[in-house]
């Protein structure tokens, strides 16, 4: 197999971005062309060039490409120690000063974080005043996140992480298993709106109190980072708290001034400045 | 005397290992130059739930600190690196690391395939692969990528590992250059960095 080349990842964003207005121009590389090797795996095309040519007669298979190209590998209770700091810390901050809470899922993927928080406000008796609205740009995860039906080999990994964050109960309290499926308690995320949404080109649609955008910028190079991150400040108060992922750093982002670090090792930080 | 034929144009070295590569790694980071030229950059299996000490425990005989990378960090020369718990690291054209959480491959993120196909992308000839004992598969097909661009491949000879299955898996899928044991890797190191003096 021939390795995919830089022109030949150019011309597919381009066509994409011209049909159906997603733009995947900014996505780092090294992720993006292994998304787009796995496709092409995937589907045997024998070249890029086929790819390209399918995506431009078959909307269809466009949402099951963007399906397929977006990373929707979670955990539930992922980094247990920033679920503690979270329940230890920053809800109780927040809390403080208001009544309710809102809460945005950026990139919230197959829901296992979604989940994860319902499940801490509820065991901290608040889960009725928080607003929490999870968004994804694929369609189909967003299908799967609302029906909270998981397979039952992931549960394992999730229950340790459970144990892990030190939780009142047990996962099990939260789930039942039949036919080798696990469905989540949808009561749980009741007052969950899910929506499709573009990080990179959807519209600031609301203001938050915390804002979990974890593992999901790592999929953007710096400039797009960039844009991003301005509009995630966009979307919170003054005052507000936002997540990304254990391994991600805002500090060479443009608009860095505007937070302060409350939780390094857990990379949490707090809107400043307008 | 200049017997691996060296030359100063390399831009790194990166280095994947497994099972039984935990001491082989130590004696390397201890053994090699304080001011070494290029960055080193290993990708090591690792419990995925487990974030930290491994670069404490890595960093105690090294020559220099060992961190894990930030997403879209810079690589700087002379700096080691260790791929963080549960991320996949990648090289970026414009050098610097990027980081997902794809999917396992080989069973394992981070996997060393990865670090090893992106750098030889990112290298090409100016790179040098060096796999040490693991007990999988993962890293012969980055090794065989690093080969095809130009770099240059080392293993730890087979008879010097705890485990040989991952160098093995390497020599039977490519060209290898040089199979050493471990002193002969920081041999091998210490006269490449002589070739930056």
């Amino acid at each position: 197999m021939q390795d995919i080349e830089i022109a030949d990842i150019r011309n597919l964003t381009q066509v994409i971005k011209e049909r159906y207005n997603y733009d995947f121009t900014n996505y780092a590389m090294s992720s993006f062309k292994r998304r787009v090797q796995r496709v092409i795996d995937l589907y045997k095309f024998a070249s890029v060039g086929h790819l390209v040519s399918r995506i431009k007669e078959d909307p269809a298979f466009f949402h099951d490409f963007i399906s397929e190209i977006t990373v929707n590998v979670t955990e539930m209770f992922r980094d247990p120690s920033f679920w503690r700091v979270v329940r230890d810390h920053i809800i109780p901050n927040i809390m403080l000063n208001h009544d309710t809470i809102s809460i945005w899922h950026a990139g919230c993927s197959s829901g296992e974080e979604v989940f994860s928080m319902s499940i801490m406000l509820k065991e901290m008796g608040v889960l009725n005043k928080a607003k929490i609205i999870a968004t994804d740009i694929d369609k189909e995860i967003l299908d799967k996140a609302k029906k909270g039906l998981y397979a039952v080999k992931h549960m394992d990994l999730n229950e340790k992480n459970y144990i892990r964050y030190q939780g009142t109960g047990s996962l099990k309290d939260y789930y039942e298993e039949r036919e080798g499926k696990v469905y989540m308690d949808r009561s749980l995320v009741a007052n969950v709106s899910w929506r499709e949404h573009n990080l990179v080109n959807g519209p600031v649609f609301n203001k938050f109190d915390l804002v979990l955008c974890r593992n999901v910028m790592i999929y953007f190079n710096q400039t797009l980072q960039n844009e991003v991150l301005k509009r995630l400040h966009e979307s919170m108060f003054k005052y507000g708290y936002l997540a990304i992922g254990s391994k991600e750093s805002l500090i060479w982002c443009e608009i860095a001034n505007k937070f302060i670090v409350v939780n390094n090792e857990e990379k949490i930080y707090k809107k400043i400045k307008e | 005397m200049n017997r691996f034929k060296l030359h100063n144009r390399y831009k790194a070295v990166v280095i994947g290992g497994s099972a039984g590569s935990f001491q082989g790694i130590t004696r390397i980071l201890s053994g090699i130059p304080q001011d070494f030229s290029l960055p080193i950059i290993m990708c090591l299996h690792r419990l995925k739930h487990v974030r930290n000490g491994f670069t404490e425990a890595l960093s105690i005989k090294s020559i220099k600190p060992v961190t894990e990378p930030c997403d879209k960090e810079n690589i700087k020369k002379g700096q080691v690196y260790l791929a963080p718990a549960n991320y996949h690291m990648s090289i970026e054209l414009g050098n610097s690391f990027s980081l997902s959480t794809e999917e396992m491959v080989n069973n394992s993120r981070p996997a060393i395939d990865i670090t090893l196909e992106t750098a030889a992308y990112v290298y090409k000839d100016r790179l040098i692969g060096i796999l040490l004992s693991g007990a999988n598969r993962d890293g012969a097909l980055g090794m065989k990528k690093i080969k095809e661009r130009g770099g240059l491949t080392i293993v730890q000879d087979p008879a010097d590992c705890m485990i040989d299955t991952m160098p093995a898996a390497a020599m039977q899928l490519t060209e290898i250059d040089h199979c050493l044991n471990i002193d002969g890797i920081i041999r091998f190191l210490i006269e490449l960095d002589k070739q930056y003096k």
